[in-house]
């Protein structure tokens, strides 16, 4: 058994064993689901630690675990991490910790609760460990849709039903876009295989027609630019992170979203190379309505989550970016971002959790002053918040610098643009909000708020060192991220040329 | 002449008059009993068809090849044997509601199922109409059974006339076809059918025959009958409707359109994936208004059809492949939501959704199953309605990159959509379960021994499709080959 399938595993074992806990034993049930995302998480920094001197396979993974599952489909279980997931699937099993540990907040269904999220957790890990494109759906599938039974049943404020209602047709339509782009890959490859090594093999040495890859890749894009919230498909992502409970918001802005990201760098740019060349500059251009439109859009909001949940939007642009570049230097800092966005979404969304825990509201005008009486909190949101504005030192500073080196060859207008978007605009909103939130007069009826006690740190703490470690030494993961991300590039910029036109060996495809 | 081959049908037929006739005998307090030796006998026949050695599982064609037994009705037989097995558990959580007369209810499904298995095996028109009729005009009497309830007389009425006129649509469908071919058997039509193909007379009782059997799928526009027949008939009655009527209905059109009239089939692509769009809207649209719990899956039963004809329109042997996978998964899906309806409804006088209210705390079994009914319905994974549909989309897309049909494209985009559109109103009834506001009666639900057997059969089958799909798969793609496309 690899150490994938345990950190996909333990998540999804905790949630089969919660089912057999009566509903009253509220400390058991908490304890188990704690257990099970602590065991993934430390056996995920286990695999990180032994990832270089684990053995490679011929495809260039480590920890290959492969059953086959349906073998007239070609259809297997295999997972593997090589350096485009390996730092997703540390940073998902410690987001999932941390939301597990930030959990505390919800009093009502706690079973249920805790038998969804850890069923989100398992799910999205495993996606991203899977190396079948079957999988690698089916899994996110399982991960999405607890999303939305959260969101409508746990979720706060007036418009929950409005926003559980628009989550749920913006991502279910994404994700059913980009199944059916999937499906259609695996036709016009003709490997008649689901696994994905073995399909960029296949498509190396015939490569897909162009009229194939100019109408698969659209699909893919757009069907995980929806589920990654992509300009101008994004409008699902601030109300609806707005009114999730903080758990449920960690683990979908933070790891959840990351995997349409990874999808197109996992599966669209190797396999369909010069479908992404041609529309490299249209990512591009769509990438400053994330970064410039959601990023003034952001600089309006009120709301703390509202104005948390645009910046994690406008964050998506720079990696879209980094894609879009389609170079050694670009890949490499969108994976980075992927990995340090997720840490930081985490964060912020679990401190805009607590204050709203503690004061019952998350308008930036009724708050202000709270760093006297939150001190920990506070400064926790203020290194959140200039990390979001990209300070050097975080994790984030280190990702969006890459990208902008790497777009800056290719699309300098672009560049200029973001690199405004990210400095100035993203600078005013995240300072304003905390000189509203943190510093001023103290209004008088939050003078008896608790800061968190040691127990409940824990999560802020865990995401905060991860943010630092990676931010002070990013030669942890850009070592491991280069040599794939150059795979990838190399991939993509094939100047094999490709037939024109599908021709005789499609029809091959008939039953 | 191999009239062994039909051993199978006697069987079930001289059980049901076995039945009929142990009535007499038997006192009133152990009816029950009847049911579980009906239950053991076609679980016995079931053991048999898939150990393959008995005559069930026979390859070969009898009565002039109006008979044949190829590896589909193999298939299908399995799965109308199954279906039967687990509806007469629903009866038996239903008897207390038809006092009396129960074991004419029991006889009356095994001469359903055998109309079934003859449909299954159904090779030429005499014997499509014959097995037809014998379906429907069992199924008249099984909707109305329960005389003292006004909704279920309307029920079967309605399905009286509306089952007649689409009967008499289809004799007369044959009628033309017969009058200008000649041929009756569906292999001797196969043979002539192009020569006919330009022949208006010929192509207007295609399409009257292919009317009759959308009738019997619910599809789109034959569809009008489900809501009301599903609502007011008995839920066994509903529950074998939807699936064993169905699944007749669909092999009976596979045959058709396959065997005996491939010649038109291959052209008519568009106008299947017309109805195919139409009944998945129209299905899916109407049962997000509805609050009666069996509307609400008469209208996701249409809708079901409407995503079973996408293998149909895919005219290629994934698609059919992929009907049959989907079947298998449909039918313990069904049937488990229609044991929890029959228990959980056992003392209401209608089955609202809001009746679900407070089902977590009366019986978290009961509430489970059904949520895995509803969340495979909706085709979300690891459950097997997942599979099922993945495979339906996979076969339509691989259809429309071999024939540049932008069609098909469309045609999973709509499925696509109808699925979105599902996911609301299955959700509303998981929602109904485990967190509906007002709490109504919490008495806690005991369920007795065959409601546990039968649930948790049911249970595991949907993840047991949806997480080794391999032997079944193997399975409908065998049976799939036997049509020849």
């Amino acid at each position: 058994m690899s150490i994938l399938t345990y950190i996909a595993g333990w998540p999804l074992l905790a949630a089969l064993a919660l089912v057999f806990i009566p509903r009253n034993y509220r400390v058991i049930i908490r304890a188990v689901a704690i257990l099970g995302t602590l065991l993934s998480a430390v056996s995920a920094v286990w695999m990180f630690c032994q990832y270089s001197s684990a053995p490679v396979d011929a495809d260039g993974f480590r920890f290959v675990q492969q059953i086959p599952w349906v073998q007239s489909l070609g259809i297997s279980y295999h997972v593997g991490v090589d350096g485009l997931n390996v730092g997703l699937i540390l940073m998902g099993a410690i987001v999932g910790l941390a939301a597990t540990l930030c959990a505390w907040e919800i009093q009502s269904r706690e079973k249920e609760f805790y038998v969804l999220l850890l069923i989100m957790t398992g799910g999205i890990l495993g996606a991203f460990a899977s190396l079948d494109l079957f999988f690698f759906y089916f899994l996110h599938e399982l991960a999405l849709v607890p999303t939305f039974i959260m969101i409508g049943v746990w979720g706060r404020g007036e418009k929950k039903n409005f926003a559980t209602f628009q989550i749920t047709i913006y991502l279910s339509i994404g994700a059913l876009i980009a199944l059916i782009g999937l499906i259609a890959l695996y036709l016009q490859s003709g490997a008649n295989t689901f696994d994905i090594p073995a399909i960029i093999k296949h498509v190396q040495a015939n490569p897909l027609a162009v009229n194939a890859q100019n109408f698969i890749f659209p699909l893919l894009l757009f069907g995980f630019g929806i589920l990654v919230s992509l300009w101008p498909f994004h409008s699902w992502a601030p109300l609806g992170y707005g009114v999730a409970p903080s758990p449920t918001a960690m683990l979908h802005a933070g790891v959840l979203k990351k995997f349409g990201l990874y999808g197109l760098i996992r599966v669209a740019l190797p396999l369909l190379p010069q479908a992404a060349q041609h529309w490299a500059h249209i990512i591009a251009w769509l990438c400053v309505g994330n970064i410039l439109y959601v990023g003034w859009v952001a600089m309006r909001q009120k709301d703390l989550n509202l104005l948390i949940g645009n910046s994690s939007v406008a964050h998506m642009g720079f990696i879209f970016l980094g894609i879009a570049s389609l170079n050694l230097i670009g890949i490499t800092g969108a994976v980075l971002i992927m990995v340090a966005h997720g840490f930081l979404a985490a964060l912020t969304f679990a401190l805009s959790g607590y204050i709203y825990q503690q004061t019952g509201t998350l308008q930036m005008n009724d708050l202000g002053g709270l760093c006297r009486k939150l001190p920990f909190i506070g400064t926790a949101l203020l290194m959140a918040a200039m990390a979001g504005c990209g300070l050097p030192g975080f994790a984030n500073f280190v990702g969006e610098a890459t990208v902008f080196f790497g777009a800056w060859k290719i699309f300098p207008t672009v560049t200029v643009i973001g690199l405004w978007g990210a400095l100035v605009i993203g600078g005013i909103y995240m300072t304003r909000a905390v000189r509203q939130i943190l510093h001023g007069p103290l209004p008088e009826r939050w003078n008896t708020l608790p800061d968190a006690n040691a127990w409940r740190k824990l999560p802020y703490a865990l995401l905060l060192v991860s943010l630092l470690v990676f931010g002070f030494v990013p030669s942890l993961l850009t070592s491991k991220i280069n040599p794939d991300a150059q795979k990838v590039v190399n991939l993509a910029n094939v100047t094999v040329p490709a037939k024109l036109v599908a021709q005789a060996e499609i029809s091959g495809v008939r039953n | 002449m191999n009239a062994s081959l039909i051993t199978l049908e006697l069987c079930v037929i001289a059980l049901g008059t076995a039945l009929l006739l142990a009535d007499f005998w038997v006192p009133a307090e152990r009816k029950k009993y009847l049911a579980y030796a009906a239950i053991a006998a076609l679980t016995g026949l079931l053991v048999i068809s898939f150990s393959g050695q008995g005559v069930c599982s026979l390859g070969g064609s009898a009565f002039n090849g109006s008979y044949v037994n190829d590896a589909l009705a193999v298939f299908f037989k399995r799965l109308f044997l199954t279906a039967a097995i687990l509806v007469l558990f629903v009866v038996l959580q239903f008897s207390s509601r038809v006092p009396g007369a129960i074991s004419e209810y029991y006889s009356l499904v095994l001469f359903a199922l055998a109309g079934m298995l003859f449909a299954a095996s159904a090779n030429d028109f005499p014997m499509l109409f014959v097995s037809i009729e014998l379906i429907t005009i069992t199924f008249y009497v099984l909707t109305s059974f329960q005389r003292s309830k006004i909704a279920s007389l309307e029920a079967g009425v309605k399905y009286l006339i509306l089952g007649a006129l689409s009967s008499s649509f289809m004799i007369f469908g044959i009628a033309l076809i017969w009058g200008t071919t000649g041929k009756l058997n569906f292999n001797d039509l196969a043979a002539v059918a192009p020569q006919f193909a330009t022949s208006k007379l010929f192509v207007l009782g295609v399409l009257m025959v292919l009317s009759g059997l959308g009738f019997k799928i619910a599809a789109f526009p034959f569809q009008i009958w489900a809501p009301d027949v599903y609502q007011g008939a008995p839920t066994p009655t509903t529950a074998f409707l939807a699936i064993g009527s169905k699944a007749a209905g669909f092999v009976l059109l596979l045959r058709f359109l396959f065997t005996a009239v491939p010649a038109l089939t291959t052209h008519w692509s568009s106008l299947l994936i017309i109805i195919s769009c139409i009944t998945i809207l129209y299905g899916n649209l109407c049962a997000l208004p509805q609050r009666n719990l069996k509307r609400l899956l008469a209208y996701s039963s249409i809708s079901h059809a409407g995503y079973l004809l996408l293998g149909v329109a895919a005219l290629n042997t994934a698609g059919i492949a992929a009907i049959l996978y989907y079947f298998a998964g449909y039918l313990f899906t069904v049937l488990a939501a229609f044991t929890v309806i029959a228990i959980v409804f056992k003392n209401l006088e209608s089955e609202e959704i809001s009746g679900l209210a407070g089902l977590s705390q009366r019986s978290p079994f009961l509430a489970a199953t059904m949520t895995f009914a509803m969340v495979s319905l909706a085709g979300i994974p690891p459950l097997a309605g997942f599979f099922g549909k993945f495979l339906l989309l996979k076969a339509v897309i691989a259809q429309g990159a071999a024939t540049h049909d932008h069609g098909y494209y469309w045609l999973a985009g709509i499925a696509l959509v109808g699925v979105v559109i599902s996911m609301y109103y299955y959700f509303g009834v998981v929602r109904a379960i485990y967190w509906s506001r007002e709490t109504a009666d919490l008495t806690p639900i005991e369920l007795d021994g065959p409601a546990k057997v039968s649930l948790a059969l049911c249970v595991a089958g949907i993840f047991w499709l949806g997480l080794f799909p391999n032997t079944i798969l193997d399975l409908a793609n065998e049976a799939a080959k036997s049509l020849g496309i």
